[in-house]
């Protein structure tokens, strides 16, 4: 059985298995590890609630005070 | 408008531009370390009014996002020592995380991604979520965290492990190595990995 199984890889051998470049690698990631990013993504590209006026009106007021 | 020192007002303007452009950034970090849209915007909120009274300790030119992500994860950290609050998955705002999120592909929902990060113990999450989605360097979530770099390297390959193994079944062979030294007994005992059971 292992027998056969190494065979088989040695067929394989016809094309020469190399370890792609970074930027290939990075496109194999797991579905997790994009679903992850989308997660970040999701919340970065949410416009800002209403409760963050007045933080931003705090900001910007602060700025004026002195 | 006195101009003796032009600089120093626009020293701050830059500052609070770019401090505002870091918003989303923050809101998205802070939603990924605790789970919660409500509790993750006041954490922001706070983050912001702390970064905007140390700013003197800004150096301008240096990375506002890292520098704001610090003060971000340790007020969350101090926060979750003072009220040892559980952050709790609520499957709810989790279904809404799901709607708002517009290139859901594939079958992992976003809804099972927060779900799994938040059971990932504080240290592994922040680390997973700096490297992972931040796009922040080893060297950068170091300095966030406050860690070595063979430190934050090892925290992000153990919550890549572990999320492999909730989220991909099919990865359960390729992480032999990981698994091993990370027994699944911390998974099985379910959300806040720190959490302690009363009564």
């Amino acid at each position: 059985m292992d027998y056969a199984l190494r065979s088989q890889c040695f067929m394989d051998d016809r094309r020469p298995i190399r370890r792609p470049p970074a930027s290939a690698r990075k496109e194999a990631q797991p579905g997790w590890a994009k679903g992850l990013r989308s997660l970040y993504n999701s919340v970065v590209d949410e416009p800002l609630p209403e409760s963050f006026d007045d933080l931003l009106k705090k900001l910007d007021g602060q700025d004026h005070g002195k | 408008m006195e101009s003796d020192e032009p600089s120093s007002s626009t020293v701050r303007d830059d500052f609070r531009q770019s401090l505002l452009a870091t918003l989303p950034h923050l809101r998205a970090f802070a939603r990924g370390l605790c789970g919660r849209p409500d509790m993750a915007d006041d954490l922001v909120q706070e983050t912001a009014i702390k970064a905007w009274a140390a700013q003197d300790r800004f150096t301008p030119g240096t990375n506002m996002r890292a520098w704001t992500f610090a003060i971000l994860r340790n007020h969350f950290l101090s926060e979750l020592r003072r009220s040892r609050r559980q952050v709790d998955y609520d499957p709810d705002l989790a279904e809404r995380l799901l709607v708002t999120g517009p290139d859901q592909e594939g079958p992992l929902h976003l809804s099972d991604m927060q779900a799994a990060l938040q059971r990932l113990s504080p240290e592994r999450r922040e680390a997973v979520l700096l490297i992972g989605a931040g796009g922040f360097s080893y060297e950068e979530a170091a300095l966030i965290c406050d860690c070595a770099i063979g430190t934050m390297k090892s925290r992000v390959a153990r919550a890549r492990a572990e999320l492999a193994r909730m989220l991909d079944p099919s990865a359960h062979d390729d992480n032999n190595g990981a698994s091993a030294a990370d027994p699944p007994r911390r998974l099985a005992a379910g959300g806040a990995s720190s959490g302690r059971q009363t009564g």
